[in-house]
């Protein structure tokens, strides 16, 4: 299933911020379908889409090895609608990280405009609780990184590119 | 300055009325949090973070939830925390007020125990420490 709402990685510092972008195409089913008449990402996946960067950017501050699930969406206020043509610039920032979850902060602009601020928490799945097992299937994880440019600028602290993680 | 009880109250209240979307003045002080404000579990990991926040303190997950305790067959026997289990609740969450909980002691009635007083004076503690 595709579910990517993050089109590319513009900018990654292990634990402490992911910043990506996405373009709104008419072409895109749940753009046009959404509100008919009107053209528009749904709020909800823009989202889906910083929690898919938060999430990786929480993630890989466990070297991927906890399983790593959105929780809770504390606030989204939105501003302007985002509608075909335009390119989402999403930055999300790590605010709290626990040995059970992590808290991060995000705002999207469309060029100067700012467009939603978004706050999530995300939580890890204990093993004996829920599902057990990975939640992704093998290389699955790193292909959706490898599409979203994940490598070409992820670096740790020191600004050294991210290891290539064998778990992934 | 060290914060007065107003001032703490004040702080927590703001925290539970952002984690659980409820209003100020259902943020009382004998508040329960599960029953009264209809806290879910995943909403104590928010409120464990938002007072961490709002406090700049570290709480360990075992200080607010001692499930080590309530599934320890030494403490607890036929779904009853034990004598010695009530004693080490107590050792463990001085700060929480265990009074009712004796009455009935079943773990299932452990969940809606906590006050918005407590987190209070768990949050004193903190300070306090």
């Amino acid at each position: 299933m595709r579910w990517f709402w993050v089109d590319r990685f513009t900018e990654f510092v292990s634990g402490s911020h992911a910043h990506g972008i996405k373009n709104v195409s008419l072409d895109e089913v749940v753009v046009d379908e959404y509100q008919p008449g009107f053209p528009m990402l749904p709020p909800t996946l823009v989202i889906e889409g910083m929690a898919q960067l938060g999430g990786i950017l929480v993630s890989e501050h466990f070297a991927f090895e906890k399983r790593c699930v959105l929780a809770k969406v504390g606030k989204a206020q939105f501003y302007c609608p985002a509608i075909p043509g335009d390119q989402l610039s999403y930055k999300v920032n790590m605010e709290s990280v626990h040995d059970t979850g992590a808290t991060v902060t995000s705002v999207s602009h469309i060029g100067d405009k700012r467009h939603a601020e978004i706050d999530l928490m995300f939580a890890f799945l204990e093993e004996g609780r829920f599902t057990d097992g990975p939640l992704f299937g093998p290389g699955d994880l790193e292909a959706m990184l490898r599409l979203m440019h994940f490598f070409h600028v992820a670096v740790d602290s020191q600004g050294n590119p991210v290891p290539k993680y064998a778990n992934l | 300055m060290a914060l007065s009880q107003d001032d703490i109250f004040a702080k927590v209240q703001e925290s539970l009325v952002d984690a659980l979307g409820v209003d100020d003045d259902e943020v009382t002080s004998d508040a329960t949090l599960v029953g009264d404000l209809g806290a879910e579990s995943i909403d104590f990991l928010d409120i464990v973070f938002k007072l961490e926040k709002a406090f700049d303190i570290t709480i360990p997950r075992e200080e607010l939830s001692p499930e080590d305790v309530l599934t320890n067959t030494q403490y607890v026997q036929d779904g009853k925390v034990t004598a010695d289990g009530l004693v080490e609740l107590k050792t463990r969450m001085p700060w929480a007020d265990l009074s009712e909980f004796e009455t009935d002691p079943r773990v299932e009635n452990f969940g809606n125990l906590l006050t918005v007083g407590d987190l209070c004076n768990y949050v004193q503690t903190k300070l306090g420490a």
